[in-house]
């Protein structure tokens, strides 16, 4: 057996006979798996030495300064928290305080939803579980139907709909050569869906293309939606971060409740509240009624059991400490407006400076676009030039993270654009 | 407006185990009794936060630089390292050979999960066996992970002890290549675990037949009190030099619970496979929550790597395991002194958390209808939840259940 022993492994083999026997070969057929498009550009930037170095690849919020930022009244949360509680088992769906809370942000202060107990929720590992929960919800539940996809969208809502073994499907979303919304596409696509489709739309600061359609085009699709009766599922990440008002942000949402659809809804607090690491989120399906909503509770929790048994407590106490008390839920909102307003801020200095170096192209949708992220419209050879000579990290399609970008650092970032953009 | 596409959707039943404290919640009576779900309590029966814990979680607060980013998918890199160090032993060649990959995840619930479904992607062969009885969470686990789920042979109900030869039987007809679970120590709900001696011979039929052992580890340390002597089937395996997998979960031995700290390490033949199998496990992660939550892994971290509190740690872990040992005593022997038909021995032979008590479901029943005491209908009762006060209500309601309700 010795010639299945790797290379470079020292493993001892007992010297009964049974160990022969053993088998060596159990993962051998298993391939080094692709890195994760997104992650892997912080892998990356890690790894490069180089003091010139930009990360605007994934979507965590720095200050000017490029720092990581833990909010002011998270940190004052987690000094009321800290030796004050234990840290038993939350119930199966998660922390209450907390998810009433955030259908608050979500379905409005007064929602009668809420006052009328409609609305299935529970507490979820950020926007990825509470994604992930609503994949197998759906696979549970509607088996045989499929999630139409926006084109292009965070890379890992494939992945999570794929491992639910939900059929996906796609439709159009971004228009490259306007660089905004293909809303005649998008329009196609939900009338030829069939009908009584499920539908994953972003709430707000579409990932990666931060292209959100207007009101009005919200209030087109929500119709259109009624006519057809398909099913909305909003992943809302980025609510507040987007125009600095959560209300605002919601609209899309509060659009589809005021024509009467049933919706999902997807909530994360990694941004809006810089919890990335706690995995905080929430996740809402509203109901004909509260009894219909109590069951769809339940069956929810039944998927969460066998994946987790019940949701992290921490991340869960920073959120409903800071929403139940007043004066740090104010702190709170005003943070969020000051994150909001520097990205937006950043946009303005970006646009300018391309400008200013005389860039032939058009870079308009630097500050048309919304949110965290910017599609630049960048090739993927681009990127890597700017990867390879300037070592600016980002993702392959050309996103940038706003959030990345400083006053320190979107000269050098407009320089490297303009270097390999000019020449059309 | 189009009804809902989930107006047919009926209410699902309780968790078993969850729902008991659900029920006892409900309960008004002032004797109720919780001993339902696997918690720690104190004498006072309330819930503990270990001395050394709450140390750690100032630490965290008090240190201004700390930030909350995201982790890396496989979680805390420290934490990973002394998980498998906790459970392997510090001086494990696997580990010193870099053979082994950890990944945290969600406490053991979650360890399971990503472990199964890993396995569902990338092992040939797609079942498990687990043990008859176990706890009421893994068949669901295995099952949405997409492995089929077979049982073998655990609990004798006639000696309320092991059924090795069951256990064996069923082994040896189990296919080549079948992934086995096996609870480390501890056994969840019977309290039931194998001698050295039976746990080496199960080692040898297992490496016979190519088994795959995945291991639940979710009382190291509470199961004796000693964190070596429980992983002591764990490091057996692995001294063998072949492969397996083993989940820990932090919830019971470091008082973590909801805070979900848990570790999945895999053991491979060689540094370059286990390379390989953690990012495939990556691949796992990341469409189910992207990555682990950092706060209770954070905790863990800054125990284990310091000394001092380590030590602190097994202290205080060990007077948990203690408590409880001195509760299976007191129980014996208030049942012994009421003269409760039967033999009640196994409640000090069975170790950890759990006794399993042989009542019935209509037992049960009784006992929580008459004497508000809440466990689950398997007759399993969590030792942590008593005290020295308490145990004459629960040794009345056993009594009375043996002898009326038979």
């Amino acid at each position: 057996m010795a010639h299945l022993i790797r290379a470079g492994s020292s493993c001892r083999l007992a010297s009964s006979g049974a160990a022969r026997s053993m088998s060596t070969a159990w993962w051998r057929h298993v391939e080094p798996a692709a890195k994760d498009p997104i992650l892997g550009v912080t892998e990356a930037f890690l790894a490069d030495p180089s003091p010139a170095k930009v990360n605007v690849g994934v979507g965590a919020y720095r200050d000017d300064n490029g720092k990581p930022v833990v909010l002011e009244c998270v940190r004052e949360a987690e000094r009321r928290i800290a030796g004050n509680s234990n840290m038993e088992y939350l119930p199966m769906g998660g922390s209450v305080n907390m998810v009433q809370e955030t259908l608050k942000l979500a379905y409005g202060e007064d929602s009668d939803l809420i006052k009328d107990k409609r609305i299935a929720a529970v507490q979820a590992l950020s926007g990825t579980g509470a994604c992930r929960l609503f994949a197998d919800f759906q696979k549970r539940f509607s088996p045989d139907s499929q999630i139409y996809i926006p084109v292009p969208t965070w890379s890992n809502h494939h992945n999570i709909w794929r491992d639910a073994h939900v059929p996906q499907r796609t439709f159009h979303y971004y228009h490259p050569e306007s660089k905004g919304l293909d809303f005649a596409g998008l329009m196609d696509d939900v009338k030829n869906a069939p009908n009584g489709s499920f539908f994953l739309l972003h709430a707000c600061a579409h990932n990666p293309t931060g292209v959100d359609p207007t009101e009005e085009q919200w209030k087109e699709i929500s119709n259109q939606f009624k006519v057809k009766g398909h099913f909305a599922l909003f992943d809302m990440a980025y609510q507040g971060f987007a125009s600095g008002d959560p209300e605002r942000d919601a609209k899309s949402i509060r659009i589809f409740l005021e024509d009467g659809h049933l919706i999902g809804c997807a909530q994360s607090y990694a941004k809006n509240m810089g919890l990335y690491g706690q995995r905080v989120g929430c996740l809402s399906v509203v109901c004909e009624d509260d009894k219909q909503a109590v069951a769809v509770k339940s069956q929810l929790q039944q998927l969460a059991r066998p994946m987790y048994s019940n949701p992290p407590v921490h991340g869960a106490l920073i959120v409903s400490t800071i929403l139940s008390d007043p004066d740090l839920k104010k702190l709170w909102l005003k943070e969020v407006k000051g994150m909001a307003d520097r990205i937006i801020g950043m946009r303005t200095a970006l646009k300018q400076n391309l400008e200013k170096l005389g860039s032939p192209l058009s870079w308009e949708h630097i500050t048309k676009q919304i949110g965290m992220f910017c599609y630049s419209g960048m090739t993927p050879e681009q990127v890597d030039r700017l990867t390879n000579e300037f070592h600016i990290y980002m993702t392959r399609n050309g996103r940038i993270s706003m959030a990345g970008v400083t006053t320190g650092n979107v000269g050098y970032l407009a320089n490297a654009i303009h270097e390999v953009t000019k020449s059309g | 407006m189009s009804d809902s596409v989930f107006a047919s959707i009926v209410q699902a039943p309780e968790d078993p185990i969850l729902g008991v404290t659900v029920a006892y919640n409900k309960d008004q009576s002032p004797v109720k009794l919780n001993l339902g779900v696997g918690a720690y309590r104190t004498e006072e029966g309330k819930p503990l936060v270990l001395n050394v814990v709450r140390k750690a979680e100032q630490m965290l607060v008090n240190d201004e630089s700390r930030v909350k980013e995201y982790l890396p998918i496989t979680g805390v890199a420290d934490f990973n390292k002394l998980s498998a160090k906790l459970i392997f032993g510090a001086d494990s060649p696997a580990i010193q050979e870099n053979r082994v990959t950890t990944v945290q995840c969600l406490s053991g619930t979650g360890s399971l999960r990503v472990g199964g479904e890993f396995l569902a992607k990338h092992y040939h062969e797609k079942t498990i066996y687990i043990p008859l009885p176990t706890w009421g969470n893994h068949p669901k686990v295995f099952t949405l992970a997409g492995l089929s789920v077979k049982t073998y042979r655990y609990y004798d109900p006639k000696t309320r002890g092991l059924d090795f030869s069951g256990l064996l039987e069923d082994l040896q007809n189990a296919p080549s290549g079948a992934i086995v679970l096996l609870h480390a120590c501890a056994h969840n709900p019977t309290g039931v675990d194998p001698t050295s001696d039976q746990w080496e011979q199960i080692r040898q039929l297992m490496r016979s037949k190519a088994l795959l052992p995945f291991f639940d580890s979710a009382y190291q340390g509470f199961a004796s009190g000693s964190l070596d002597a429980d992983a002591t089937p764990v490091r057996m395996f692995v001294a063998d030099g072949g492969e397996c997998l083993a989940a820990q979960s932090y919830a019971k031995n470091m008082g973590l619970y909801g805070e979900r700290v848990g570790a999945l390490s895999i053991v491979c033949k060689g540094a370059d496979v286990a390379s390989r199998v953690e990012s495939q496990l990556k691949l796992v992660i990341r469409p189910m929550y992207s990555n682990p939550p950092i706060h209770g892994a954070s905790i863990v971290a800054a125990i284990l790597k310091d000394g001092d509190m380590y030590t602190e740690w097994t202290v205080e872990l060990k007077a948990m395991a203690d408590r409880i040992i001195s509760m299976r005593h007191q129980l014996f022997e208030a049942l012994q002194a009421k003269g409760t038909p039967g033999d009640w021995s196994h409640i000090i032979k069975q170790i950890g958390m759990f006794t399993f008590t042989g009542l019935n479901s209509d037992q049960v029943a009784f006992m929580t209808k008459e004497f508000h005491i809440y466990m689950t209908s398997d007759g399993r009762i969590s030792m942590a939840g008593l005290s020295s006060r308490t145990i004459p209500h629960l040794a009345n309601a056993i009594h009375a259940a043996v002898t009326k309700a038979a």
